[in-house]
């Protein structure tokens, strides 16, 4: 975190959503530490590139590991950390551009393994790092420095995107509401699979949407963020299809698949399953003599 | 009496050729002979332009060999392009169900599909022709019976009518060979006692156990030729309580996946070839600069792009010292023959983990899959190594000091953020220049650790030296080792560990007028890289996507000896 390398650069805009997901995962990691009586170490933050991702050197209080990569593999980079250490907690944080347009070929492997991890994606609906470029969550024919006729290709639905990936767990949230963003991400980690908190973060400099998100009831527009009604069941593919492809945001739980089977537990079964047996080097090198 | 037999079984891809020389080789192995095999074929599953090459000594083998004894020919096209190839004396055998030859030159037409039919095994085909080789060749067939009986033998109902159908098609065949009265002339020498517990092993399957014999505990990789067998092969054999082998979705996935699980505290490599090298180019950056230990064997196949997918070729040096944009220089191991990829799996993994960053393992096609007589490893003297661990008495320093430090363990103390962006001691970024300057001088004074590489030197005092590398080094040292014999004043260098390259070696190498530098590319990469530390190194190229002959070479050399006795400007 900056407090500790006062040389650190690094500052997001005054009013930038990431703060508010900033808390909330501290939030989140502080409870669930205590919860599990698990030391904070035990959770490894890993991180894409972009405005968002920056959240892994910002963070206060007690400090997780971190790991802060190249642009667009948070997921493959945890799949290796699961995949050699189930046990410990793995959350990713993420931008619009890092995890839906460079990053985006590894939702649907990452789906079907259903690897055990949590990704935080943090959607402003643009490039922020770069200054203001067009992500795929940018609206059509919104004029960007990379789109000065206005915007040609359609919107991308993240969750519609994720529900077809198949992802295990999906929820959507905002960062204004800190609260029940931080209690989405503590139940996306005790989920057993692969679990996305898809949160509209606004960016202040570059897509100002706090306005649109929040509605203004005096000028008559109407919220484009809207709770899910209590009445959804998350178990219900066809109705979380649904909310995802409605005119507004959906906020709330959308998704949970029942009877998820993680990754590891996969593998284990199939171990267990399995005659292959485990054979030392020289096992291996005997049968092959001559 | 002969020392040699050289046989290639020549055909289409799905015919068998490859099968075919692998059995021979196995056959000959198991009673004592020593072999190598190498085979090239399409990138397509059914037919193409095939050929499997068994070479069978009485004395350990260093290449393929140059001329054949024994052409065997499926088909007229197989006939047509490798006759040339076939040495003075020599023997063709081609399927006389599929093409004529005409009459009175040293051929022997064999129906070999009928004959099969014949033996009652119509799968036998390779049998037949085999049983002509070995007659030609003045083998005893109850070598090849005694193979026969232990390979078929498999604990099934209907074994022994399969092995009966087989030693009847080596009967068959060998007949057929006898009836025309052709030899080549000089019989193959009997087979020397076998000394010592000897294998029979393929490269890429000694790479694998080199690494697991280091203490490897995780393998994830992408399908491609000619890397995918190792994948494969520790898909089926890696197994244990806390191993992982998985299949990325792209070279991509692979190469982060395993930073990922390297990041987490474990031995982790993957196996890929040129195209899927050039995707992980900057997840090896990410390594290099995070400081993430993994092993990157890359398979070299030929060509940018696609190239040629089952072909062999030494073209990727320059992208395994440098895959990646920015100032960095992998750690590279390049293993010249099947007992030195076992220790290369090793050494590459003892590095990784010695000087914390990414080694790659570069090996070539030739190399991979063939299949050779080895002495088994002693897998005693491999002695695992093991990046020291934070104990957290360093707090979050995690990129403390000058050279390696103790590294973090996600779970246990010293949490940090492992960083690709340019960062200060706590893994915090920063673009300060002083920082820049401290840590990339710390990240090339970590290579300094590896520094121990053992080389071969012979002949020292010659000014003109022969110094090949990777799969070249044996047609390189049989070229060598005749160029001696016949009275050649040349020196001999050798090493697989090509970066950090051993100092008193480069010391050596600095002095000599010449060195040359046999290499299967058409930038002479290894030579340039040589030159750029102060070495007068030439290459003798070849790009054709096959290793290089003996006779070649040889001739090769000595062009280039003369040129130097003529005292040339060095370049
Ligand atoms: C391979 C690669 N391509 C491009 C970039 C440049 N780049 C850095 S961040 C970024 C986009 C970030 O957008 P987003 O993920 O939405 O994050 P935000 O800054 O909006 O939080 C791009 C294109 C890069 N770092 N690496
Ligand atoms: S550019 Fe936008 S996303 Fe980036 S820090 Fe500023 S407000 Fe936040
Ligand atoms: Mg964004």
């Amino acid at each position: 975190m900056s407090k500790r390398n006062p040389d650190y650069d690094f500052k997001w805009c005054p009013g930038c959503g990431d703060f508010g997901v900033k808390r909330a995962i501290e939030g989140a990691l502080v409870t669930r530490s205590a919860t599990k009586s698990e030391p904070i170490e035990k959770t490894v933050i890993v991180a894409g590139i972009g405005c968002s991702g920056n959240l892994v050197h910002l963070q206060e209080g007690p400090q997780p590991f971190g790991i802060h990569g190249i642009h667009g593999r948070t997921l493959p980079i945890s799949w290796g950390i699961k995949s050699a250490r189930p046990d410990l907690n793995v959350i990713i944080v993420s931008g619009d551009g890092d995890f839906l347009s460079i990053g985006a070929e590894h939702i649907g492997p990452q789906a079907k393994r259903n690897v055990d991890l949590t990704a935080i994606v943090m959607d402003n609906g643009v490039y922020g790092l770069t200054k203001g470029q067009a992500s795929p969550t940018t609206e059509f024919e919104v004029v960007t420095p990379t789109t000065p006729l206005g915007k040609l290709d359609d919107k991308v639905n993240p969750l519609e995107t994720y529900l077809a990936a198949g992802v295990s767990f999906i929820a959507s949230s905002i960062s204004t509401q800190v609260k029940q963003l931080q209690e989405l991400i503590v139940e996306a980690m005790d989920y057993p699979g692969f679990s996305i908190v898809h949160v509209q973060s606004p960016c202040t400099t570059y897509n100002d949407t706090y306005a649109l998100l929040k509605g203004n009831e005096k000028e008559g527009i109407e919220p484009l963020a809207k709770p899910i009604a209590d009445d959804h069941d998350p178990a219900d593919y066809v109705a979380a299809s649904a909310l995802a492809r409605s005119r507004t945001i959906p906020i709330g739980l959308l998704y949970r698949k029942e009877n998820s089977i993680p990754a590891h537990a996969r593998l284990d079964a199939a171990r267990a399953r399995s005659k292959m047996h485990q054979q030392s080097v020289e096992d291996l090198l005997a049968a092959m003599k001559i | 009496m002969s020392k040699n037999l050289i046989v290639r079984f020549a055909g289409e891809g799905g015919q068998g050729v490859v099968g075919g020389s692998e059995i021979m080789a196995a056959a000959a192995a198991e009673v004592g002979y020593h072999v190598l095999t190498f085979a090239t074929y399409p990138s397509q599953i059914k037919g193409g332009p095939a050929w499997g090459q068994a070479r069978i000594s009485t004395e350990p083998v260093l290449s393929s060999g140059d001329y054949l004894d024994v052409l065997v020919a499926l088909n007229r096209y197989a006939y047509d392009h490798n006759i040339d190839e076939l040495r003075e004396g020599g023997i063709v055998i081609f399927n006389s169900e599929d093409f004529e030859l005409e009459a009175g030159a040293r051929t022997i037409g064999i129906p070999a599909d009928q004959l099969a039919r014949d033996s009652g095994n119509p799968r036998a085909a390779n049998m037949i022709v085999i049983g002509a080789v070995a007659h030609l060749a003045g083998m005893p067939l109850r070598y090849l019976e005694g193979f026969v009986t232990q390979r078929f033998t498999r604990g099934r109902p209907g074994d022994d009518k399969i092995v009966e159908g087989n030693i009847k098609a080596l009967h068959l065949g060998a007949e057929e060979a006898a009836k025309t009265g052709l030899s080549l002339g000089s019989p193959l020498d009997e087979p020397s006692e076998i000394v010592g517990e000897r294998i029979l092993i393929k490269g890429f399957e000694a790479a694998c156990l080199g690494a697991m014999a280091a203490g490897l505990e995780s393998f994830i990789g992408y399908p491609i030729s000619p890397a995918t067998t190792m994948l494969t092969y520790m898909e089926a054999n890696f197994h244990g309580p806390n191993t992982f082998v998985g299949q990325a979705s792209s070279e991509i996935e692979s190469i982060t996946a395993i930073i990922g699980s390297g990041f987490a505290g474990k031995k982790t490599m993957t196996s890929t070839a040129g195209p899927g090298f050039s995707l992980m180019g900057e997840g090896l950056g990410l390594a290099w600069m995070a400081e993430i230990p993994l092993v990157v064997a890359d398979i070299q196949r030929g060509g940018p792009a696609t190239g040629l997918p089952t072909k062999t070729e030494q073209s990727d040096l320059l992208v395994a010292l440098n895959p990646g944009h920015g100032d960095l220089r992998l750690p590279v191991i390049a293993p010249g023959n099947v007992e030195e990829a076992f220790l290369a799996g090793a050494a590459a993994v003892n590095w990784s983990e010695r000087y914390q960053g990414p080694v790659i393992l570069l090996s070539e096609a030739s190399i991979a899959e063939r299949s050779q007589d080895i002495l088994k490893p002693d897998v005693s003297a491999v002695i695992p190594e093991t990046r020291v661990v934070s104990d957290g008495a360093l707090g979050n320093e995690r990129y403390a000091g000058g050279s390696v430090s103790p590294f973090p363990v996600p779970g246990g103390p010293g949490a940090y953020v492992a960083n690709g962006s340019e960062h200060d001691e706590q893994g915090d970024t920063t673009h300060l220049p002083e920082v820049h300057i401290q840590m990339t001088e710390r990240r090339f004074a970590k290579l300094q650790l590896l520094e121990d590489g053992t080389y071969e030197a012979e002949q020292t005092d010659r000014p003109v030296v022969l110094m090949p590398w990777g799969g070249s080094k044996g047609p390189a040292r049989e070229a060598f080792e005749r160029l001696i014999a016949e009275g050649d004043e040349i020196g001999w260098y050798y090493t697989m560990y090509l970066h950090p390259l051993p100092p008193a070696m480069l010391e050596d190498l600095r002095s000599k007028e010449l060195v040359i530098v046999p290499e299967l590319n058409y930038l002479g990469q290894f030579a340039g890289h040589l030159r750029s530390l102060g070495v007068n190194a030439h290459p003798i190229r070849q790009y054709t996507g096959l290793p290089f002959k003996v006779v070649d070479l040889m001739s090769a050399v000595r062009e280039r000896m003369q040129t130097a006795s003529g005292k040339l400007a060095r370049v």
